[in-house]
C-alpha cells in the first residue's frame, strides 16, 4: 500500500504545485476553519480552566450560612439584615453536626487601615484559625494567628497582598504595627494571593483579624447582640457530605433559634461550589457552541475542497484517460485524487493549527483572556482536517476512477 | 509457423445513443500474427477506431471473440483489461499525451508506477529506453521544451518500457511534418524488424501505410481489404536521401 501512496503523493505535490495560488486559496477554507476551531476551544477552555481556579479558591466543599430575613412587625426584611447567627451558632453546629469539618465564623466590614505615611480602605474580616484550613489560605510570610490570639482578643493581623502592595512599597510587613480604625495592630503573617473570586472580586484585598478582637476593639457592634457574626463558613467532611451538612445545619440552627415549624428560616445555607460549578457548566457550552460554530467553516472548506477537486478532475481528463490506458485500475485513479484532497486538507490543517495557535497567544495578549491550547484539541483539528478531506473528496476522486477510458482519452 | 498473436472472430459492436443504434462493427474476423506490422485504413466512421478501442482492450465488444496472446480479453473485467493494458500494449497517440509539467524520463516512467511487480530500476530501465528512440541528453526535459517529434519519441519510450507483446498507434503522425513522420516510421521499422515487436497503425495517409507489411481496409463497421504489401517503404533509406536539416547538420559536426 505505501509504495501506491508515495508516489500518489509525489504526483499530488506536483498537481498542487502547478496551480500554487489556487491550492492555496483552497486550503484558506480549512486553515481558517480550523485556526478558529482551534482559537475557540483555546478560549473556552481558559475560561472554564480560570472557573475551576477560581472554585478551587473557594476551598473544598465550603458550606456558607448566612443570615436570612427576618420578619418584623410584619414587614419582612431582606435577606442579610438581621444579624441572626452567633459565635454560639457556630460552636453548636461544629459540636452537633457530624457531616461537619470544621467551622469558622466570620464578620466583615470595611476601615481605613494606616501605616506610615500611607492608607488604604479594605475589608476587615473577623474570624479563626479554621478559616484558613476551610478555604485552603497559604500563609506566605510570618504566621498565623492562634486559637489563644482569638481567646484573648489579640491585636494581630494577616494582610492580603494587595493590602500589601498598597501600604508597605515592597518593605516587610511582618512584626510592623498598622492602625485599624486608630487600633494598633501587630502584622503576624501575609496571605498567599487567591486572585479573583469566582464574582470577579479581588480576594487579596483583606486583613484577618481574630473575630473577637473584631467584635470588641474595632467593629463597635451592637452590645446586645455582642456575640452576632455575619456568616458561618462551614465545611463538610467530604463532597458527598455536603447534602447531609446543610440539612443538619438547618435543624441545627431551626432549633437554637426557636423557630416553629412552617415558620422561614431566619438564614440562608449556600452550597458556593454548585453555584460556580453551573457556571463552569456554562463556560462549558460556551466553548462547545463557539466550537461548533467554528467547524461550519471547516465544512465550507471541505466543500471548497470538494468543488476545486471536481475542476482539476475536470481539467485532467485526458491525463486520467492516459494513465488508463497505460494500465492505472480504479483504486489508482481513486487514490491518487483522494491523496491530492487530503493532502490539500492536511496542509490547510497544518497552517490552520499554526495560526489558530498564534490567534489564542494574541488573544491572551491583547485581550487579556486566558486561553489553553490543548494538544487533544490540535490533534483532534489535524485528524478532523484529514477526515474532511477524504470526505469531500471521495467523490471527485471516484468520478475521476469511474471515467470510461476511451472518452476520457479523446476529451478536449 | 503458425504463431498468432491476435484472433479476432465474428467481432461485433453495438452503440446505443439515445433511441439511435449504432453498428460500429458488423462481425469482423481477423489473425495477426506475432511479428507483424499492420497498418489500417478507413474512412471515419468506418469502424477502424471502434476496432483499435477493442483490441487496445479499451472497450469490450458486444459480441465476438477476442484472443490477445492466447487470452480471451473479451470477457475481462475493467480492472482486468487495466493490467492487460499495462504488461501487453504500448500505446502511441497521435496527440502524444505526455503529462505536461513532467520530465521525458518521468513520462517514460508512467507505466512502471501502475504494472503489479516491482521494478529494479524504474529510472534506468527509462533512460534506456529514451536512448533507444534517441534522446540520449533529453531525458529532463519537459514536453513543451520538446519538438512534436520529439515528444512522439518520448511517447514510443513510454509504449516499450513494460516490453509489451503489441504497440497500438493511432495516427501517430497526424501531427507532424512529413520528414517528422518518416523518422518516426523509420523508429517503428527498426522496432518491428530489430525487436520482433507487433506494430498496429492507423492512418488515413496511404503514404504512412506503404511503410507497413500488410494493410487492411475497413468501411461501414466491415473489413473490405487486407493485403500485403509487395514492397514496403524504406523509411532509413528515405531519410538518408533527404539533405540534412540544418540542426541535424550542426549535431552531425558536433
Amino acid at each position: 500500500m505505501m509504495n501506491k501512496i508515495l508516489p500518489a503523493m509525489r504526483i499530488a505535490f506536483r498537481a498542487l504545485r502547478v496551480n500554487k495560488l489556487r491550492s492555496a486559496l483552497t486550503m484558506l477554507g480549512i486553515i481558517i476553519g480550523v485556526g478558529a476551531v482551534i482559537a475557540m476551544v483555546a478560549v473556552g477552555s481558559g475560561a472554564t480552566e480560570r472557573i475551576q481556579e477560581q472554585i478551587a479558591s473557594i476551598g473544598s466543599n465550603v458550606i456558607i450560612v448566612m443570615p436570612g430575613s427576618i420578619t418584623a412587625s410584619g414587614i419582612r426584611l431582606g435577606s442579610g439584615n438581621a444579624v441572626t447567627l452567633t459565635l454560639d451558632d457556630a460552636k453548636a453546629i461544629a459540636n452537633d453536626c457530624p457531616s461537619v469539618q470544621a467551622v469558622a465564623p466570620s464578620s466583615r466590614q470595611g476601615a481605613q487601615v494606616v501605616f506610615g505615611n500611607n492608607n488604604w480602605a479594605t475589608s476587615i474580616q473577623g474570624t479563626t484559625p479554621d478559616y484558613l484550613l476551610i478555604r485552603d489560605v497559604g500563609i506566605q510570610s510570618g504566621s498565623a494567628f492562634t486559637d489563644q490570639d482569638v481567646d484573648s482578643t489579640a491585636k494581630v493581623a494577616l494582610l492580603g497582598q494587595t493590602v500589601v502592595n498598597n501600604l508597605f512599597n515592597g518593605a516587610d510587613p511582618v512584626g510592623q504595627v498598622i492602625r485599624i480604625k486608630q487600633v494598633p495592630f501587630t502584622v503576624a503573617g501575609t496571605l498567599v494571593p487567591k486572585g479573583q473570586s469566582p464574582t470577579g472580586q479581588d480576594q487579596d484585598d483583606i486583613i484577618l483579624i481574630p473575630i473577637s478582637t473584631a467584635q470588641k476593639k474595632v467593629f463597635g457592634v451592637n452590645q446586645a447582640r455582642a456575640n452576632s457574626v455575619g456568616s458561618l463558613i462551614v465545611q463538610a467532611r467530604g463532597p458527598q457530605f455536603i447534602q447531609a451538612a446543610q440539612d443538619e445545619m438547618r435543624a441545627v440552627l431551626r432549633q437554637r433559634h426557636h423557630l416553629q415549624p412552617g415558620q422561614d428560616d431566619d438564614f440562608t445555607v449556600r452550597d458556593l461550589e454548585e453555584v460556580f460549578q453551573a457556571q463552569e457548566t456554562s463556560s462549558r457550552v460556551m466553548s462547545i457552541l463557539l466550537a461548533a460554530i467554528a467547524s461550519v467553516s471547516l465544512l465550507v472548506g471541505g466543500i471548497g475542497i470538494m468543488n476545486i477537486m471536481l475542476v482539476s478532475v475536470t481539467e485532467r481528463t485526458r491525463e486520467i484517460g492516459l494513465r488508463q490506458a497505460v494500465g492505472a485500475k480504479t483504486r489508482d485513479i481513486l487514490t491518487q485524487f483522494l491523496v491530492e484532497a487530503v493532502t490539500l486538507s492536511i496542509l490547510g490543517g497544518i497552517v490552520g493549527i499554526l495560526l489558530g495557535v498564534l490567534a489564542s497567544k494574541l488573544i491572551s495578549l491583547f485581550a487579556q483572556w486566558s486561553t489553553l491550547v490543548s494538544p487533544g484539541a490540535i490533534l483532534l483539528a489535524f485528524v478532523f482536517s484529514a477526515l474532511v478531506g477524504v470526505f469531500f473528496g471521495f467523490y471527485p476522486a471516484r468520478k475521476a476512477a469511474l471515467l470510461d477510458p476511451i472518452d476520457a482519452l479523446r476529451f478536449e | 509457423m503458425a504463431d498468432r498473436l491476435i484472433q479476432i472472430h465474428d467481432l461485433e459492436k453495438i452503440y446505443k445513443l439515445g433511441d439511435v443504434t449504432v453498428h460500429a462493427l458488423r462481425g469482423v474476423s481477423l489473425e495477426i500474427e506475432r511479428g507483424s506490422f499492420v497498418a489500417i485504413m478507413g474512412p471515419s466512421g468506418s469502424g477502424k477506431s471502434t476496432f483499435m478501442n477493442i483490441i487496445g482492450c479499451l472497450d469490450k465488444p458486444t459480441s465476438g471473440a477476442y484472443m490477445l496472446d492466447s487470452v480471451n480479453v473479451s470477457t475481462l473485467e475493467r480492472d482486468e483489461l487495466a493490467e492487460i493494458r499495462n504488461q501487453k500494449i504500448g500505446f502511441v497517440f497521435q496527440q502524444f499525451n505526455l503529462l505536461p509539467r513532467t520530465s521525458a524520463v518521468e513520462n517514460v516512467e508512467l507505466p512502471l508506477l501502475y504494472s503489479s511487480h516491482a521494478t529494479a530500476e524504474p529510472e534506468k530501465k527509462a533512460l534506456q529506453a529514451l536512448e533507444w528512440v534517441g534522446l540520449a541528453g533529453r531525458e529532463h526535459h519537459h514536453p513543451n521544451q520538446l519538438s512534436g517529434g520529439q515528444q512522439q519519441r518520448v511517447a514510443i519510450a513510454r509504449a516499450l518500457i513494460n516490453d509489451p507483446r503489441i504497440i497500438l498507434a493511432d495516427e501517430p503522425t497526424g501531427a507532424l511534418d512529413s520528414r517528422t513522420s518518416i523518422e518516426i516510421m523509420a523508429l517503428f521499422q527498426k522496432l518491428n524488424r530489430a525487436s520482433g515487436l507487433s506494430i498496429i497503425l492507423v492512418t488515413h495517409e496511404p503514404d504512412i501505410a506503404q511503410y507497413s507489411n500488410r494493410i487492411i481496409r475497413f468501411k461501414d463497421g466491415r473489413l473490405v481489404s487486407d493485403e500485403a504489401v509487395r514492397r514496403p517503404r524504406e523509411a532509413q533509406e528515405e531519410l538518408a536521401a533527404l539533405p540534412l536539416e540544418e540542426n541535424e547538420a550542426q549535431e552531425a559536426l558536433a
